[in-house]
């Protein structure tokens, strides 16, 4: 089994708002072996971004901060380190893409200038070695002309060219790990192929391991080896891909993967649809937190939060449907996606 | 849909334009022109849903406003019930204005936050009826009742309300006044994806009992699909293909739309196929290419294409494209992904 870089144990995350603790991220847990992709999928409001806040330490600056549980980085504890420490493996070994490439480089200097920033700052180069690496990177990301390119500010280059600016300063350092937080939302979906082609890329040439952040069953299902589906704060089906997407097992992912409009060729029927809003994560329901909105949900669900039950090898899901002695349960414990992607229940 | 697809025409575009001028130094001299709607016509049948895709800054959006008159055409003419509603004056196009609502793509900006729900959905109504506050208040409630909202509500505003329940406000509002006609510009892109199928199927319903005729226009390839009968795409201001939406989708005669479709990421791992990736960026509608304005970008481009404009023509019963070699026979799309020459 290859290394595991990246393991997050039990790990809550949060804001303190009006004296209150907000939790984002219930006692999550999930790890991501080196070389591999991981994807977090869920929608607004699931916790998916501060889990990657919360991993990069950024948390500590956006008001809020990990209540328990612990991060480990090659066997270092990030969540103990403090924020100098943390600065010199922030963009060094842990690098991380932002969801708005516009806004995320600095309009007042020149794209180069802002590659050759961390290469300097991580790498003690001179500016004149950085200023060259950073040519050599933006004709990597496939960046055209990048000597010109490079003496340019952002506001000249287009969204999907700053998102490879972006990119090329995230690999500057050659980081083991890459964290991208909804990469290609932002960009059309021509661009998005380029985009989300260019990561599968670099990562078969540099090995690195990418945890990517996206509300997009499809990019997830292009891109992952494992998925872990969220849901306001907490995690509720983790698997390799093929499983999520050949056996979804937790009410919810099911009911988003059927909720995805136009997948298949028109049909005279109502979308299938969750019924409900996205709780507030301080109006979180007792017991599953997704059990108001569940057709399935039962008695225990309302009382008890469910723990996470083994579905395969390397699958499982936190819903009381897969309890041992769920037998008796009407409901067949496995709901598949046929070939065509058809989900029956 | 058990609807029956009329072959009345309900609204016809005529080679309409829409330029925006270019403005620079201190006269303001104009200096260019961004061609953000060149030359389109498509002719729109009563009850279908006519679904618009393409990239940003592609013009669907502006020619969405131009066919509501929200911004005036530069040359061209919009056809509704016999009259061009850009030659209309104030009076009559106010009344027009009943008859054409849209929905906007920003549940938050689109509402007026110091309006309360219920001024908000009412406020078509106060302009252009005689109701009176009581009757507008139990139209409200009926409206509210039918696009799935708490009419206990309706004295709370915007804020309150959830960005779902907000686009619910919005459509309220556009069917107040029992519309013939409603543009959906982006209308469920700003949802969660589980939000987002719970408002396709509040308008797949609207349509069905109240015969509305839709103009949906969309960046998502996937909610177009689900929702339209016949499917234009749009790049840098012009048609490049008019199709029904299956055959459309299966078997795109268009290299760019045949691009598009390709770059959506599939949510079947198992379906990982051969994607065609157009290099660079859409160019400047300021400053488009020369004949063929894809031909840049296009894998199939020869010289033809870069010296003579292909004109939207009909190839095949119902489907028109714009391309001097539209992709018409087998294999054409694979030597496309392959990247090859024919």
């Amino acid at each position: 089994m290859a290394r595991k870089i990246l393991e997050v144990n039990e790990m809550s995350a949060g804001f303190f708002v009006n004296k209150e603790i907000l939790k984002a991220t219930d006692r999550i847990s999930f790890s991501v072996e080196e070389g591999q992709t991981l994807c977090i999928v869920g929608e607004s409001g699931s916790g998916k971004s501060v889990t990657s806040l919360a991993v990069m330490r950024l948390i500590d600056y956006a008001g809020g901060m990990i209540l328990e549980g612990d991060i480990k980085f090659n066997g270092e504890i990030l969540s103990e380190k403090d924020q100098d420490e943390m600065r010199s493996i922030r963009g060094n070994q842990i690098a991380m893409i932002f969801q708005d490439p516009m806004s995320s480089l600095n309009p007042v200097f020149t794209v180069g200038e802002q590659i050759a920033e961390s290469l300097r700052l991580h790498q003690r180069k001179s500016p004149k070695d950085a200023m060259k690496m950073a040519i050599d990177l933006l004709r990597e990301v496939g960046i055209p002309s990048p000597e010109v390119r490079a003496r340019q500010y952002p506001h000249e280059l287009s969204g999907g060219m700053c998102q490879r600016v972006v990119i090329a300063i995230a690999l500057a350092c050659r980081p083991e790990l890459l964290i991208a937080d909804e990469p290609t939302t932002a960009l059309d979906v021509t661009v998005q192929a380029q985009i989300l082609d260019l990561l599968q890329q670099l990562q078969r040439e540099t090995g690195m391991s990418i945890v990517l952040i996206t509300h997009d069953m499809g990019v997830a299902a292009e891109v992952a080896d494992r998925i872990v589906v969220m849901y306001a704060g907490g995690i509720m089906e983790e698997g390799s891909v093929e499983e999520i997407f050949s056996k979804p097992s937790h009410p919810y992912t099911v009911g988003l993967l059927k909720s995805i409009p136009g997948f298949e060729a028109k049909t005279e029927e109502d979308l299938y649809t969750i019924k409900g809003n996205i709780p507030r994560i301080n109006q979180l329901p007792g017991g599953c937190r997704f059990h108001p909105r569940c057709p399935h949900a039962m008695d225990i669900c309302r009382r008890e939060e469910p723990g996470f039950f083994q579905l395969g090898n390397d699958h499982k899901a936190a819903c009381w449907l897969f309890e041992e002695h769920s037998d008796e349960s009407p409901l067949s414990p496995r709901i598949n996606i046929g070939s065509q992607g058809e989900v029956t229940v | 849909m058990s609807r029956q697809l009329s072959n009345e025409t309900l609204i016809e575009v005529k080679h309409i334009k829409k330029y925006f001028p270019i403005k620079k130094g201190l006269l303001s001299r104009v200096v260019g022109q961004v061609k953000a709607v060149d030359d389109i016509s498509l002719e729109i049948k009563k009850g279908e849903t006519f679904g618009l895709v393409g990239e940003s800054g592609c013009g669907k959006s502006t020619l969405g406003r131009v066919i509501l008159r929200l911004q005036s055409a530069t040359e061209g003419q919009v056809v509704y019930n016999g009259e061009d509603i850009h030659s209309l004056g104030s009076g009559k196009l106010r009344d027009l204005r009943q008859d054409l609502q849209i929905i906007f793509q920003d549940p938050f900006g689109s509402l007026n936050p110091r309006f309360r729900v219920s001024d908000v959905i009412g406020e078509p109504l106060k302009v252009h009826t005689n109701m009176s506050g009581k009757d507008i208040d139990a139209r409200v409630v009926e409206l509210m009742e039918l696009v799935g909202l708490d009419a206990s509500r309706r004295n709370r505003y915007p804020h309150e309300f959830s960005g779902g329940q907000r686009q619910r406000i919005g459509i309220a509002r556009a069917i107040a006044l029992n519309p013939k006609f409603i543009v959906a510009d982006e209308a469920v892109s700003a949802l969660d994806v589980s939000v987002q199928s719970q408002v396709l199927n509040l308008l797949a319903k609207l349509q069905r009992e109240l015969g509305l005729t839709f103009l949906f226009i969309a960046h998502g390839l996937n909610v177009v699909r689900h929702i339209s009968d016949r499917v234009g795409v749009m790049y840098l201001g012009k048609l490049a293909e008019v199709g029904p939406t299956e055959e459309l989708y299966n078997k795109p005669l268009h290299p760019y739309s045949a691009a598009l479709l390709s770059s959506i990421p599939k949510p079947n791992p198992a379906l990982k196929r051969e994607r065609i990736i157009l290099k660079g960026d859409v160019p400047s509608p300021a400053n488009p290419p020369s004949g063929c304005r894809f031909h840049p970008r296009c894998p199939l481009a020869q010289d033809r294409c870069k010296a003579e404009e292909p004109l939207l023509r009909e190839v095949l019963p119902g489907r028109q494209v714009a391309c001097h070699f539209p992709l018409l026979e087998e294999g054409d799309l694979q030597r496309m992904a392959s990247g090859r020459l024919g």
